[in-house]
């Protein structure tokens, strides 16, 4: 949506995280499409449902294709997409409830198969939309509408994850450096395969984590956010591992593996090996 | 009047080659010109078990797998005692008597299978002494069947020759023993070979060819049993430069990916079973919504839940024709043959394309593993469409006409959201009224693109018909005959187009005294569907996992027509 659209009904609430995330998605198709010279109708975006899903319908400039399609399922959709027009570039926005719960089936086969679309993650540790109840990520302990006593299960750690099931690009995020957070957007288009860029987008009406995230001095709050020191080897699998369990939220890419073939490349590689036969061949192979 | 058909069946533990028996005998019947037909039932288990297969053999085109057999062949004593209630008077068993032995009861011998396949040096011949044994009985010519196995195995290896050699002893080895007996059964008229190119093929194997036919170009899909048949076909046939084809992790994966690629300009499709289609209800009900060309087979098998996973039923209709939640009805194709089944898949990727959703191919166990001779498709009379594509410049709105509009294409001009919530013209959500209103009716309007499927209509005058849908076509139309030669005044209609059904054909039947619709399942439910279009039908159900025989519907239709007389008369 490109202009106000009087129909559209949806709006985010003040400060929410995704404005940000918006912002940053805005810069780096921006980016994309001036430095790969390429239109803005080559970019695909896949929404799931939940407030960060409609994010699809509030890009401004010029518009990507979007689905906007199910609860849970934008990898697969995106791997349809992606597969049958490798030629396009995708991207998939979910929040933490879509992706890693309803969703989560989905993220480890994307990762043995090493598809090539890039998963921008708006994580504010809450369902948001149906008013606050709690996702993998809500903290153990927490009281929300569905957990009235506290919550009974730990919260997931979604960079662990990501290693351990090995998807072969991860980095994590803030939405309040929209400009910072662009060039990590950019970098995992750019990725040859899986990336995932899970990003803090604090929900400002049920889970307001902006001040644990940042910090705040006068409370002698210390940031729960660090950036990922430059000498980090995002190469090396342990030293990502320690950064995804050393406490806080490391800003910045995590891991990158660059050496396995993405599925359209090995797609490609077993088709030069087999020959197709015509409708008319196989037909014929019936033959009384 | 020589016998007309030959029908044999099968029956022992899997791996005992009751397939390759039943299949080598169909192909080598249809090789010398005679109609075949195969029927196959299996455990759900991937060795033993007991199992059994039938074959037709006929000299006009075989329409069910009929009732009584002439043959039985029994590789086991459990094979035996199974079946042995259904051999017809006067006809003949054969069985392996390294299994067991029967009593000389004038009507069945024993032959050494095993051990005679191995005499000739070639230990997979048993089936061809098998086979030799019943041309035997029939008094095949010997010429026949040699000119099968030279066909058959002339493959352009080293060793052909040695293992045609083989086969054909293993022939004359069946036909001996048969000829050491005194058994004998009627003789099979000469063939009266098909005009024009015939192919054998099994159900979903015509499905997929159909498919690959218009112009499909992604398959995605999970195994599931009985539909599996069409994930290993497209693996192996559908690859190629802008082709893609992926067995992904679960019909959820399947219904959503295919929808990816749909909105991307692919032809898209998949194929699963009860269980799987369950799973995509709520991706079928987004293809429509968001107005997506894909199409998804069901090959039904016996349900609820698990079920009867390597049985027939036709219990899948209620679902297929409402899927999903939500104000949904979508096209639904469901084929009656195995030729059948080649056009509905033309028909069905041609109805995605046209009216922009998702159209559902019903297929069904039985059919789905029956091989058939069928005529050749001719690919150059097919009529293949493609949807019409956007090519204007940005800012369309894409879904505000009130019936299918072209379609933008990502990489092409036109961006829009598909959106599976309710959506503006451009694909935004909103949830006005006025819009709710307006793309619910442009969604069902869309459906009377479809008006254009074909019916069958024959003694049109009867005000008494019978209808059958799917698979029962075959076995309602063998009854039908016998009905009429009986003198029994009923019509017939017939299409494999259930939704939207022809208004033709739906003008008609509402005139009608009554519609009979034989069907396999419990709730009688194409003639509910047909009640609530404001047709009188009732239904002859049957559920046990089985296709109809024809004399139980020949005597059903009897009783239904008595009781509606009687009524009458009241």
């Amino acid at each position: 949506m490109s202009a106000k659209n009087p129909e559209y009904d949806f709006k985010w609430c003040p400060g929410c995280g995704d404005f940000g995330v918006r912002r940053a998605i805005e810069f780096a198709m921006q980016e994309w499409t001036v430095s790969k010279e390429v239109p803005a109708e080559r970019n695909v975006v896949v929404a799931g449902i939940g407030c960060s899903g409609n994010l699809v319908h509030l890009l401004e400039g010029p518009q990507p294709y979007g689905f906007h399609g199910i609860h849970g399922r934008t990898l697969p959709i995106a791997l349809g997409v992606k597969m049958g027009r490798p030629d396009l570039n995708v991207m998939v926005v979910a929040g933490d409830g879509d992706f890693l719960s309803i969703g989560m089936e989905h993220i480890a086969p994307q990762a043995a198969r090493n598809l090539n679309v890039c998963a921008v993650i708006m994580d504010n540790g809450v369902y948001g939309l149906t008013k606050g109840q709690s996702s993998p990520t809500t903290n153990l302990g927490a009281v929300t509408s569905s957990t009235p006593y506290g919550k009974a299960e730990q919260a997931l750690n979604p960079l662990d994850f990501y290693l351990s099931i090995g998807v072969s690009f991860i980095a994590g995020g803030f939405s309040g450096k929209p400009k910072d957070l662009a060039k990590l957007i950019v970098a995992g288009m750019e990725h040859p395969g899986f990336s995932i860029v899970h990003v803090q987008s604090p929900c400002t009406t049920y889970n307001d984590t902006f001040e644990i995230l940042k910090g705040n001095p006068k409370k002698g709050l210390q940031p729960m956010m660090w950036d990922i020191p430059a000498n980090h080897d995002a190469s090396n699998r342990e030293a990502a591992y320690k950064a995804a369990n050393s406490g806080g939220w490391p800003i910045g890419i995590l891991y990158k593996n660059t050496d396995r073939p993405s599925l359209d490349q090995q797609i490609d590689k077993l088709n030069q090996k087999v020959k197709p036969k015509s409708v008319q061949q196989l037909l014929d192979s019936y033959a009384i | 009047m020589d016998k007309q058909d030959l029908i044999v069946r099968f029956a022992g533990e899997g791996g005992q080659g009751v397939v390759t028996s039943a299949e080598g005998l169909a192909q080598a019947a249809s090789q010398v010109g005679y109609h075949v037909l195969t029927y196959a039932t299996f455990p759900s288990q991937i060795l033993g078990g007991p199992t059994w297969t039938q074959t037709r053999v006929s000299t006009s085109p075989v329409l069910s797998t009929g009732d009584d057999l002439d043959v039985l062949v029994a590789f086991n004593k459990e094979g035996y005692d199974a079946h042995i209630s259904e051999l017809r008077k006067g006809g003949v068993v054969i069985y392996n008597s390294a299994e067991f032995q029967l009593p000389d009861d004038g009507r069945s011998f024993g032959m050494t299978v095993d051990e005679m396949a191995k005499s000739t040096g070639n230990t997979r011949a048993a089936n061809m002494v098998i086979i030799g044994a019943i041309a035997h009985l029939v008094d095949m010519p010997q010429e026949y069947l040699e000119q099968f196995v030279t066909k058959r195995f002339t493959r352009g290896r080293e060793g052909d020759k040695e293992i045609i050699e083989s086969n054909i002893k293993a022939l004359g080895l069946g036909r001996q023993a048969a000829a050491g007996t005194q058994f004998k059964l009627q003789r099979l008229p000469d063939p009266k070979t098909p005009e024009g190119k015939q192919i054998l093929v099994r159900g979903n194997e015509a499905i997929s060819l159909g498919a690959l036919a218009a112009g499909l170009n992604f398959y995605v899909g999970y195994p599931i049993s009985p539909a599996t048949t069409i994930l290993v076909w497209m693996e192996r046939n559908l690859v190629g430069k802008d082709r893609f084809v992926y067995q992904v992790s679960s019909e959820i994966e399947a219904i959503t990916a295919i929808l990816g690629a749909g909105f991307a300009g692919k032809k898209a499709m998949t194929a699963t079973a009860g269980p799987g289609f369950s799973l995509m209800s709520e991706g079928l009900g987004l293809g429509w919504m968001a107005e997506i060309p894909i199409v998804v087979v069901d090959v039904q098998r016996g349900g609820p839940a698990t079920g009867l996973p390597t049985k027939t039923e036709q219990s899948d209709l209620f679902k297929c024709l409402h899927p999903a939640h939500g104000d949904v009805a979508l096209p639904v194709i469901a084929p009656g043959s195995v030729e059948e089944c080649f056009y509905a898949a033309v028909t069905a990727l041609n109805w995605a394309e046209r009216y922009q959703g998702p159209v559902i191919l019903m297929n069904e166990m039985a059919m789905a593993e029956r091989a058939q001779n069928i005529p050749a498709p001719d690919l150059s009379k097919l009529k293949v469409e493609n949807r019409k594509v956007y090519k204007g410049s940005n800012g369309y709105m894409r879904y505000e006409a009130s019936t299918a509009s072209p379609m933008p294409i990502p990489g092409g001009p036109g961006a829009y959201v598909a959106n599976g919530s309710e959506h503006d013209a451009i694909g935004d959500t909103t949830h006005l009224p006025q819009r709710h209103i307006h793309m619910t009716e442009r969604r069902f309007n869309k459906l009377k693109l479809l008006h254009d499927g074909s019916f069958e209509s024959d003694n049109s005058r009867e005000s008494i018909v019978i209808m059958p849908w799917g698979g029962t076509k075959g076995p309602a139309l063998e009854a039908y005959h016998q009905l009429r030669a009986e003198g029994v005044p009923i019509g017939w209609n017939y299409t494999m187009f259930l939704h939207p059904l022809p208004p033709a054909l739906l003008e008609e039947l509402r005139k009608k005294e009554l519609v009979i619709v034989p069907e396999l399942n419990f709730q009688g439910m194409w003639s509910s569907i047909l009640r609530s279009h404001g047709v009188k039908a009732e239904s002859i159900t049957q559920y046990t996992g089985l296709p109809f025989k024809v004399r139980d519907l020949v005597s059903r239709v009897k009783q239904k027509i008595q009781s509606k007389q009687r009524m009458v008369r009241v």
